[in-house]
């Protein structure tokens, strides 16, 4: 993975000067609290309900153990003994003191890490697909472009103030695991005729109030032109993006309002400026960070381990973790395994300090010390040898991290919610865990099949309700909570989003709708239909009357 | 006198930023002595009087696009940009657009809610002058404040005031 040289590290280390002398003079009261707002936000601590909280980057998901160990020491020592990982690949701390953060973003920046550009009106941290270099689906590796990108959106003079955050995804894989369709920008590596890499660029994709698919703005960019073409792109959103509505000031509403091809027309002018200007990417560059992302030392194995298909014949519960929680890996003899953070008894995506250790452990021992959070909220280990899973396996279980859900039900996306969030309209976390808690019946959930169920608070839709096949979402209705359920969202390659079913539920009516939901499913699907198809196929009429009773249906179908 | 910062000092400066209220209109001009920004709109209404004039600049509010003053550059000496608040990131855009696209060597200064934490983003998009508002520094602390242009010494992307990125200035090692 990427090494900081000495200018990285310089970086680093001034941005740590700079925040603490700002949280100095804020608490000096030199800095107002609207002066110190974005600044801090710059740095990644929100305030919430309980303390700030602190997000740490971590660049398109990659992790070395010993960064992990440092992340376990803060959440230990800073915090509550627990950390969360978010929807961008990121590290989250809920409860952080803010005159310690300068001293946990040194510490930070001691192993690489640090705060940059998590949250604020900037760009933000660029993520990826948890699985590049090993998806056997891939076609270019995304990482070097990633961090060729991380360099040139870090401190950025120019776009530090947009009217809104910007987000950017790489994908280079046939599977779009980076959701590129739902950022403000969406890269996705291709090869032109003549076998050159370029980008298809979408752009003006987002969730939040108004979910929006992003729109392609150009088939190929060659690869040298890729920064200028960002910046082109920035450059008219920053001069003409909305500033005067919060909830109209992302990129996609700027693309909505002038239409893809007057946007593409904008963007391609400016672009003439900067195309073939000092921004373009050189060879040598391109290899020099490629250099940092070679093949580890795999052992040459002859191909499947037969001593892991003997333990998996022997014991049942390996073999369920296997089947779902293990990937196959491009390199014969290895795979691919996702450390589920989806243990009924904890908020989906946390991680205690103890089991960051242990992961950290895991990486050093059987999978060449890197470890990659996942947009779904979970840990990886890429590169474990067939003949290491069962030992990685009884590790991680006495830990609670090998839940072996992955792709299913209860594999879901969850944002904090009301138990943490200022914004939130309501609690998603004890959602979570008591539609968790319903479907612990693990044949049943394997009888369901790849399900993605994603949870938000709030419509800032931090748990990308709009992209689940199901989706929660909060909502006030006079104080109390509630929730509304939507069906048919799908990230990915055929990204759609959901749509709601009807009136909304209170807490304690969740579990029940969504096994109603499941059973029209069930008794819909036809052979090897997963949810998503069954919905896509009839419609949500069928799920309605199954939720609401047929009543609903005919009053609704009599008042059109 | 008041102060500001013009290429990495602190000295004093003059300058009369001419603000119209409701009922000025940019036509009716009546223009201060001495060094003065005026408003685009009463440039636009006067430009053939005011061209000669020394000591004259033009500001632009964050939603007016500095293309308005392409070909006017010539005669003037200095352009100030506008932040009616420091998160209104236009003017980064407008400054280097003034010093790359449109050649201009004159000041580009910095008004309205500046403040010392955007100061180096400020002097990498071409701004020479920066320009507190009145009373937000004390003299002492505006000197204190010279240390936030130098925040970060090795930027990595290129921009005005360092046009190579870090990977065409530097050999970095792989
Ligand atoms: C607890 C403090 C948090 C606050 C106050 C917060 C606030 C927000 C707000 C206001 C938005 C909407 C932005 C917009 O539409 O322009 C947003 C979007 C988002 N948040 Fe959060 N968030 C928080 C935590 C999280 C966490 C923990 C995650 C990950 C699990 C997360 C992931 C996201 C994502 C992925 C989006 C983007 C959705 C989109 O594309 O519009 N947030 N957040
Ligand atoms: S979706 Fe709403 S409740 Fe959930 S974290 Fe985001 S802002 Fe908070």
């Amino acid at each position: 993975m990427y090494r900081y040289d000495s200018y990285d590290q310089k970086i680093v280390d001034e941005r740590v000067a700079q925040f603490r002398d700002q949280t100095r003079r804020y608490l000096a009261g030199e800095l107002t609290d609207d002066e110190f707002r974005p600044l801090r936000l710059q740095n990644g601590l929100y305030i919430q309900r309980h303390a700030p909280m602190l997000r740490v980057a971590v660049p398109y998901g990659l992790l070395a153990s010993r960064q992990i160990r440092t992340l376990a020491n803060i959440a230990r020592t800073h915090d509550k003994g627990y950390a969360h990982v978010t929807t961008r690949q990121n590290f989250q701390f809920n409860w952080p003191e803010l005159k310690v953060v300068p001293e946990i973003l040194a510490e930070l920046a001691q192993v690489e890490m640090h705060a940059i550009q998590t949250s604020g009106a900037c760009i933000r941290n660029i993520t990826s697909d948890p699985f590049a270099g090993v998806a056997g689906d891939e076609y270019i590796d995304p990482r070097p472009w990633c961090e060729v990108l991380r360099q040139w959106s870090t401190f950025h003079p120019e776009f530090a103030f947009l009217p809104r955050k910007f987000k950017i995804a790489v994908n280079g894989a046939h599977q779009d695991r980076a959701v590129i369709q739902c950022h403000d920008i969406g890269l996705e590596l291709k090869r032109d005729a003549a076998g050159e890499i370029g980008f298809r660029v979408l752009v003006g994709g987002g969730l939040g109030r108004t979910p929006i698919i992003g729109e392609e703005i150009s088939d190929f960019v060659p690869w040298q032109h890729i920064i200028t073409y960002c910046e082109a792109i920035l450059r008219v959103y920053n001069r003409y993006g909305r500033r005067d509505n919060l909830y109209k000031a992302r990129i996609k509403i700027l693309v909505k309002a002038l239409g893809i091809a007057e946007f593409k027309r904008q963007v391609e002018e400016e672009w003439t400026f900067g195309k073939n200007g000092p921004n373009t990417l050189t060879e040598a560059e391109v290899a020099r960070v490629a250099a940092h992302f070679t093949t580890p030392a795999y052992t040459q194995l002859p191909g499947d381990d037969a001593g892991y298909a003997a333990q998996r014949a022997a014991n049942p519960a390996f073999a369920a973790w296997a089947k779902r929680n293990v990937l196959a890996h491009k390199v014969p003899g290895y795979a691919v395994v996702v450390l589920s953070l989806k243990d009924p008894k904890r908020a989906p995506g946390d991680i205690t300090d103890a089991q960051l250790d242990l992961v950290a452990d895991l990486a050093d021992a059987y999978s060449f010390g890197e470890i990659r959070a996942t947009h779904e909220q979970n840990l990886v280990l890429a590169d474990v040898q067939q003949s290491d899973l069962f030992a990685v396996w009884e590790k991680a279980r006495a830990a609670g991290l090998a839940t072996p859900t992955f792709g299913l039900l209860n594999d879901m996306i969850c944002c904090p919610g009301g138990d943490f969030c200022a914004l939130a309209n309501a609690k998603s976390i004890p959602i979570a865990n008591a539609i968790q808690e319903r479907f612990d019946d693990l044949d049943y959930l394997y009888d369901i099949g790849d399900l993605e169920l994603n949870i938000s608070g709030c419509m800032n839709s931090c748990g990308h309700h709009h992209v689940g096949h199901i989706g929660i979402l909060g909502v006030d209705k006079n104080g109390s909570e509630w929730y509304q359920v939507s069906l048919g969202g799908s990230q990915g390659n055929s990204t759609s989003i959901g749509k709601v079913i009807g009136r909304s539920f209170a807490a304690a009516e969740m579990p029940d709708v969504i096994s109603k939901v499941i059973d029209v499913y069930r008794a819909q699907r036809q052979e090897g239909e997963r949810f998503i198809e069954t919905v896509r196929r009839i419609g949500l009429d069928p799920f309605k009357i199954g939720v609401y009773g047929d009543a609903a249906i005919i009053e609704r179908k009599q008042n059109a | 006198m008041p102060k500001l910062i013009r290429n990495g000092r602190v000295v004093d400066d003059n300058a009369e930023i001419l603000v119209l209220d409701e009922t000025q209109a940019p036509e009716a001009l009546n223009l201060p002595e001495g060094p003065v920004f005026v408003p685009l709109a009463v440039w636009q209404a006067h430009k053939g009087v005011l061209s000669g004039r020394p000591s004259l600049g033009v500001w632009l509010d964050s939603h007016e696009g500095v293309e308005d003053l392409a070909g006017d550059l010539d005669s003037l000496q200095a352009i100030a940009l506008n932040f009616p608040k420091f998160t209104d990131g236009r003017a980064y855009s407008g400054a280097a657009l003034l010093r790359s696209r449109y050649g201009f060597k004159g000041e580009i200064r910095a008004i309205g809610d500046v403040l010392r934490d955007q100061f180096f983003f400020m002097q990498r998009c071409g701004f020479d002058a920066i320009q507190p508002k009145a009373g937000k520094y004390s003299d002492a602390q505006l000197e204190e404040a010279l240390a936030s242009l130098q925040d970060f010494s090795t930027p990595y992307q290129a921009a005005i005031d360092q046009p190579e990125p870090l990977f065409r200035r530097a050999a970095r090692a792989a």
